[in-house]
């Protein structure tokens, strides 16, 4: 970009208000600048997020194994849709996405406002626990998993918590084997442990956005301890939780990582524990074929269920700010 | 006040074992790392490694099958790249979403077009959206390329989004005064904007860093080649072969910490200013 042409624009620009339409104009102006600067975000959302959505939207209704240009004659209308949604494996799975979400929605809401509360009545060495509480965000699933599966949750004798449970007299546990549904204690504390501090940030912002004087005021009136939280802070807080339960669903619905790493072996995932995306991953990219077209109506089904959550959220919450 | 006073020692005490066991997944990975195979498989729980030294990381850095510092040099440049193009491409629209957009006609409805398609995106998850991207890159022939791990994850809508929201609130007098020195938007935005931005550019590139070091789908469907595979798919491949060796996985893990820690401690405030307005709404 060389300066002449900047200065010039800018000259025009001042002008454009009002000289007539021309390309110097246009070159110039606010419009033509709006879409320079918007063009290489806009290119790539075309290219890498919509016309992929399309193209899928294509191969759903064709036969698509392990290739993107299916031939006319592998037409099969909403076939990989009926067979998906008459699928009990594929249904189980959007179960498994409830399960998951009822245990891990609430614990982390808990858990991130506790700590933010706690760290609000403490001054001396408040940043460092913040920090340790929020470091890990920043270690990956994977790595969470090799930890949780290995060692703490190790269903052998000597995996922590089994040595915890031998030492109090009781016997081992195999937690990840899905006789019983322990293997949800594995898969709910490790995404608690990695996530809690993010959100905890959150609610500390937004305990720090709550004025000094709505405190006062109510200190005035005698209110303290849990009538305090219940009546000034929580209503308070009440953007900020719909902000937290609307990212912690959309965060449960795309659970893969944890899921994955915790429970597959060589070339094998066992057939409970399999949320939605496990579940897309195992029938169209993680087998022997590419079965293509039922992984593509798969992803417009998901897609339309978190879109429909997003719209009942959204309806909810403007009722809420209406009512009040 | 007494009462008081107690209940501070008690959110203390509190505090001070929730923090222990918060902690106690990084000392298991140390522990492991400095350990041998029997000291960890031994029944009863050792506290302390019995294995100091270089020895586990000699023999993990020698296992050609795990191949941790190709992975690593392939996660390093995969995750600069897609930091820095990300936070390029995310300021500019988000700059242009908050201060450019086409005031009358057809122009304007276009505008709020690439808004609301941005806000649309938002709402669905890039994850979920896995079996489509899988097949564009497919299609265009770049699974097992750094392109095809790099390009297509670079349009965040959510960087756009919190790009958007703070030039909403930037003070439009430092604008006024470079035009008035002749400057156009161009020269505007690169010279007097993005300078004052620093603050609000190292929180979405911390956060991104961070994404793209520990993300596993996407490098895992792209990152076929072994010459492509990324940290987390080597050490998730590892995790799950025959016979793996768990000291020599854990210093792995040890390993690939390493980077996203320090990014976090030294980024931590701008972190932080980052998480926090991911909230607002």
């Amino acid at each position: 970009m060389s300066a002449p042409t900047v200065d010039g624009a800018t000259t025009t620009s001042l002008r454009a208000t009002t000289s007539s339409s021309g390309w110097r104009r246009a070159v110039g102006g606010r419009t033509f600048w709006f879409w320079v600067f918007v063009a290489p975000f806009l290119t790539g959302l075309l290219l890498f997020v919509y016309v992929p959505i399309g193209w899928s939207a294509y191969l759903s209704v064709f036969d698509a194994r392990n290739t993107v240009t299916p031939r006319p004659d592998q037409f099969v209308g909403f076939g990989n849709y009926l067979s998906l949604l008459t699928d009990s494996a594929f249904l189980t799975s959007l179960g498994t996405f409830t399960v998951f979400t009822l245990g891990i929605v609430p614990l982390t809401y808990a858990c991130s406002l506790g700590l933010a509360l706690m760290l609000q009545r403490i001054r001396v060495a408040r940043t460092f626990f913040r920090s340790v509480f929020f470091v890990p965000t920043a270690v990956s699933y994977v790595i969470a998993s090799m930890v949780w599966r290995m060692s703490i949750f190790n269903g052998a004798r000597f995996g922590l918590v089994n040595s915890v449970i031998r030492a109090l007299g009781g016997n081992p546990v195999s937690w990840l084997s899905g006789d019983t549904p322990v293997y949800w204690v594995v898969l709910v504390s490790l995404r608690l442990w990695l996530q809690v501090g993010f959100y905890m940030i959150l609610f500390i912002a937004g305990l720090n956005r709550i004025g000094k004087d709505t405190y006062e005021a109510a200190a005035l009136d005698g209110a303290s301890g849990w009538r305090l939280f219940r009546h000034i802070t929580w209503p308070q807080l009440a953007s900020t939780s719909a902000a937290v339960v609307l990212l912690l669903v959309i965060g449960a619905f795309q659970a893969f990582d944890e899921f994955y790493n915790t429970l597959a072996t060589i070339g094998n995932y066992p057939p409970f524990a399999r949320p939605p995306l496990v579940y897309l991953y195992l029938i169209s990219l993680g087998g022997g074929t590419q079965n293509l077209g039922v992984g593509s109506a798969g992803t417009l089904i998901l897609t339309l269920v978190i879109a429909a959550f997003g719209i009942v959220q959204l309806v909810i919450t403007r009722r809420l700010e209406r009512s009040r | 006040m007494r009462q008081r006073r107690w209940a501070v020692v008690a959110t203390y005490i509190g505090l001070g074992l929730l923090a222990g066991l918060f902690l106690v997944p990084f000392y298991i990975i140390v522990r492991n790392a400095f350990s041998t195979s029997s000291w960890i498989a031994s029944p009863a729980w050792h506290l302390l490694p019995n294995q100091f030294g270089l020895t586990n990381l000699n023999k993990l850095l020698s296992n050609t099958n795990v191949g941790l510092l190709q992975a690593m040099g392939v996660t390093t440049i995969v995750s600069v790249t897609q930091t820095t193009l990300t936070v390029l491409i995310a300021a500019m629209a988000g700059y242009a979403m908050a201060r450019l957009v086409p005031l009358r006609g057809a122009m304007r409805r276009a505008g709020s077009v690439v808004l609301s398609l941005t806000l649309v995106t938002l709402m669905v998850p890039a994850a979920v959206t896995f079996v489509p991207s899988f097949v564009m890159v497919a299609g265009l022939g770049w699974v097992s390329s750094f392109r095809g791990l790099i390009i297509p994850v670079l349009f965040s809508a959510f960087a756009v989004f919190l790009y958007r929201q703070f030039f909403e609130g930037f003070p439009s007098e430092l604008e006024e005064a470079a035009r008035l020195d002749g400057a156009g938007y161009w020269r505007t935005f690169w010279s007097v904007v993005m300078p004052n931005s620093l603050g609000i550019t190292a929180a979405i590139g911390t956060i991104t860093f961070i994404g793209a070091w520990n993300a596993f789908l996407w490098p895992m469907l792209i990152g076929q080649d072994r010459a492509y595979r990324s940290v987390q798919v080597a050490l998730s491949t590892f995790m799950t072969s025959q016979g793996v060796d768990v000291p020599q996985l854990f210093t792995g893990a040890m390993v690939a910490i390493i980077p996203v820690i320090v990014v976090f401690i030294v980024l931590q405030r701008w972190l932080v200013e980052g998480v926090e307005r991911s909230g607002i709404d």
